[in-house]
């Protein structure tokens, strides 16, 4: 029994290390990726930091002084040398190094992602297992058509609705989000509610249907009919053995939805003017702040893979036939 | 700053899971800071422009967007202003000025006027940020425009001598822009350290400028506001939003359809200034079938800019006549006759030019405001006298660098400038980098050589009038009308008033407007 213990324990860190490398491999073919890309971009910063009255001269002192003369091969080497040692590479568009630029807007992220977390994932749980245990009864049916208009309906207009609503007729809370560092908790809290309302609304419904669908799937299966025939209560049955089942689908969907709000923010940041990573990667596109952008990619990427890569692992320890 | 800087660069490495909860600290981490109300009492206001960009900067000279320009009118004078309609210089950290030849220039500085660090203005401030645009790698929006400086020195401690390469009369009008304006001797990177109405307090660039009262301010009495927080809200429907519910007191850039929803705010108002910017379709005299002078009659007089007034810009534009120069405009020569929608007229100037049935793509952008429908008004107009144009939408990202002026017709969109021989020498000579059509005609150029370097303001007034002429009869752009630019604010801020150069007072209003509870 030991023994066997043990090697179940090795084939986990076998199976993890296997998807760890993996990541990095991909977020490695992700960076040339993002890298070719961005160079396809009409124009470059000298460019579009000069505007339209720049001679040519000036837009060449400007190139030689951003290092934008240098041959592709050289600069994707550099800035792949440089962000490995954890150096994002320094923006000349704002004139001050990346990482600072990033340090600004990060947290932003994280906050607006966590409380769109924090909100949706219990309720998305919630609704998602009543209607896959109530399936076909009112309850169910409501329950399916109000996800369904809310993952059919489009943010921004959820969004504006949000705004129309409680900012502009009802002048309960902000219609912007004021996100600055001498904002008290109370004042962050009341100027985030509207976007972290929207997002939440937009990842619930998603959620909500994959919970649904495995759920109701394990509910079909020969073994809960096999508890229910000995006597198991049946929230026993949904919360210890249907549900560690079905949490490797439901945690795949979280983890979609999740990695969305990291970097799919942007229509909510936009409609509330939240400073947030997706709006600052749009405006380096606008801008040609490579650096800039492609660290914002390589940020989504990894946050995406990293998501994921949680997701597989958490799957995996809780299904015993993943292990094997 | 500094210090929260660190904190938030140590977060990163704080990874993601950590992080959620750290930043959510880091955002009110100054929680106490005694957070005066910004909704507008005691004369704290919030305002937003349209642009936000990480390349926000407080150097006049780099500034490229409109919230750069009211950041750095908010902190730095220029040597001369240009505060009302008449669009006429008027002293600022210059008390006076003459030139005889209108080459060489003296400048006689205002005494005892202080930077926000106490330090004293003197002349080699003003030669210091005047001689900066030369140097190429500052990347100065200015450089063209500062080519025309031989020399720019000290005349004693109150005193600045600057020499042209040519006459040019209009040298106070150029001084007055926001590029322009004085920054400390030595700042190679100017820092918010100007002699302006306001001092900083915090920027961040993309996000948000504060600003507060300078108390000793060399104008008396301004500014009569206490502090003001500049934002960027990109999303025009968002701007209009979040000034109708409080959250800021002035907004700009306005689109014309949500006039309306303003008008119906009791609580506000709108300013709607008339400018000089346009959206014009650029016809290029180098290729066929668009260097045909018949064909260029043919589109001056295939589109309806009343109609083009009514639907693209609610009645807010003012019509114009095939030439840069608005009709508010001192040089303004009303002789001209306009030209209207004429299909007859339109029809035998596309059969003379041979180009009956022809089919020409137009490319239009949402890059130059407007283009798509005008360029679908003409597509209409067109197909009813033979012209069969097809409107090509091209992405505004990379539009002016891919598009615009490199086929025979695209859309062009030119901003307001302070001069007629700013527009003129910029898109019109032939020489011109920006010549939008390509076209060349030589009286016109001399004339324009002429008019730079005259004295006699009646005398310019003829010279500009028969330019204007030349170009509305000749040259191979077609301008429907002038956009006027929207404002919108609380109606407890006072002051505001139309300055043609510029949404916000041409930028200016800081220094101007009061708040009145």
């Amino acid at each position: 029994m030991a023994a066997q213990g043990s090697s179940g324990v090795k084939n986990i860190a076998k199976i993890v290390a296997k998807r760890v490398v993996s990541a990095f491999i991909t977020l490695f073919l992700v960076s040339a990726v993002i890298f070719t890309i961005s160079g396809l971009l009409p124009g470059d910063a000298a460019q579009e930091l000069l505007g339209q009255s720049a001679t040519q001269e000036q837009v060449e002192a400007l190139r030689e002084e951003m290092g934008l003369n240098r041959p592709a091969l050289v600069r994707y080497g550099d800035w792949l040398t440089a962000i490995v040692k954890g150096d994002p590479g320094y923006s000349y568009v704002a004139n001050m190094p990346v990482s600072q630029i990033i340090s600004t807007r990060l947290p932003n992220t994280l906050l607006l992602a966590a409380l769109a977390t924090l909100v949706s994932v219990p309720l998305a749980l919630l609704i998602g297992i009543t209607a896959a245990i109530r399936r076909g009864t009112t309850v169910d049916r409501s329950l399916n058509i109000l996800t369904l208009s809310l993952v059919a309906m489009p943010e921004f207009l959820i969004a504006t609705l949000f705004v129309l609503a409680f900012s502009v007729k009802l002048l309960w809370l902000p219609s912007i989000a004021l996100v600055s560092p001498e904002a008290t908790w109370s004042e962050t809290m009341r100027s985030i509610a509207l976007p972290v309302l929207s997002l939440a609304v937009v990842v619930v419904a998603q959620m909500a249907r994959m919970t649904r669908a495995a759920v109701a799937d394990q509910l079909d299966r020969p073994y809960v009919e096999m508890a229910r025939l000995k006597g198991v209560p049946f929230p026993r049955i949904v919360l210890q053995h249907v549900m560690p089942n079905a949490v490797g689908p439901v945690i795949n969907a979280m983890a979609l939805s999740l990695s969305y709000l990291m970097g799919g923010a942007i229509i909510v940041e936009t409609i509330f003017n939240y400073p947030g990573l997706a709006s600052l990667m749009v405006n380096a596109v606008t801008s040609r702040d490579m650096a800039l952008l492609q660290s914002c990619a390589m940020i989504f990427c990894a946050a995406y893979l990293a998501m994921m890569l949680v997701a597989d692992i958490v799957a995996i320890l809780a299904n015993p036939r993943l292990r094997a | 700053m500094t210090g929260s800087i660190i904190t938030r660069r140590a977060l990163i490495g704080a990874g993601i899971a950590g992080g959620a909860g750290l930043a959510a600290w880091s955002l009110t981490r100054d929680g106490g800071a005694p957070s005066s109300s910004r909704n507008g009492s005691g004369g704290n206001i919030r305002v937003a422009a349209p642009s936000a960009s990480t390349a926000d900067t407080l150097d006049p000279a780099k500034g490229g967007l409109s919230t750069d320009y009211v950041r750095h009118f908010m902190l730095y004078n220029g040597l001369t202003t240009i505060d009302d309609g008449s669009l006429a210089p008027h002293p600022s950290l210059a008390e006076s000025w003459e030139s005889t030849d209108r080459v060489t220039w003296h400048f006689r500085l205002r005494k005892g006027v202080r930077f926000h660090d106490g330090s004293e203005l003197t002349s080699a401030d003003v030669v210091f940020s005047l001689r900066r645009h030369a140097v190429p790698a500052l990347g100065s929006k200015m450089a063209t425009i500062a080519e025309q400086f031989a020399s720019v020195r000290a005349d004693g401690r109150h005193g600045v001598t600057i020499e042209l390469t040519g006459a040019n009369a209009d040298l106070p009008t150029i001084l007055a822009q926001s590029h322009f304006l004085i920054v400390k001797d030595g700042a190679d990177k100017p820092d918010g350290n100007g002699t302006g109405p306001f001092r900083l307090q915090q920027f961040s660039p993309g996000v948000r400028t504060l600003v507060v009262k300078n108390g000793e301010y060399w104008y008396p009495g301004r500014p009569a506001l206490n502090s003001i927080e500049l934002i960027s809200i990109p999303d025009e429907v968002s701007r209009v939003n979040a000034l109708l519910s409080g959250d800021v007191q002035l907004v700009m850039a306005l689109n014309p359809r949500s006039t309306r929803r303003i008008e119906n705010a009791p609580g506000h108002d709108l300013m709607i200034t008339p400018s000089s910017l346009y959206t014009d379709l650029i016809m290029r005299q180098d290729t066929m079938p668009t260097g045909n002078p018949h064909f260029v009659q043919a589109i001056k007089h295939l589109v309806d800019r009343p109609l083009v007034n009514r639907s693209l810009f609610r009645n807010t534009a003012t019509i114009a006549n095939d030439h840069p120069i608005p009709p508010f405009h001192p040089f303004y020569n009303a002789e001209i006759p306009q030209n209207t929608l004429d299909l007859d007229k339109a029809r035998w100037h596309l059969q003379q030019s041979g180009l009956s049935g022809v089919r020409l793509p137009v490319y239009a952008s949402q890059a130059a405001e407007g283009s798509v429908d005008m360029a679908s008004i003409m597509q209409e107009f067109g197909s009813r006298v033979g012209l069969n144009l097809a409107v090509n939408r091209v992405p505004a990202d990379g539009y002016w660098s891919t598009h615009w002026m490199r086929h025979p017709l695209s859309f062009g969109n030119t901003n307001p400038r302070p001069t007629a021989d700013l527009v003129f020498s910029l898109f019109y000579q032939s020489s011109a980098d920006w010549n939008e059509s390509g076209w060349k005609d030589e009286r016109f150029d001399r004339l324009l050589v002429e008019a730079r370097g005259e004295p006699d303001d009646l005398r310019r007034k003829d010279l500009y009038g028969e330019m204007q002429r030349i170009v509305h009869d000749k040259c191979g752009v077609m301008i429907p009308v002038f956009i006027s630019l929207i404002d919108a604010f609380d109606k407890r801020l006072k002051g505001m008033r139309p300055v043609p150069l510029g949404g916000f007072m041409g930028y200016r209003f800081s220094e101007y407007v009061r708040w009145e509870d």
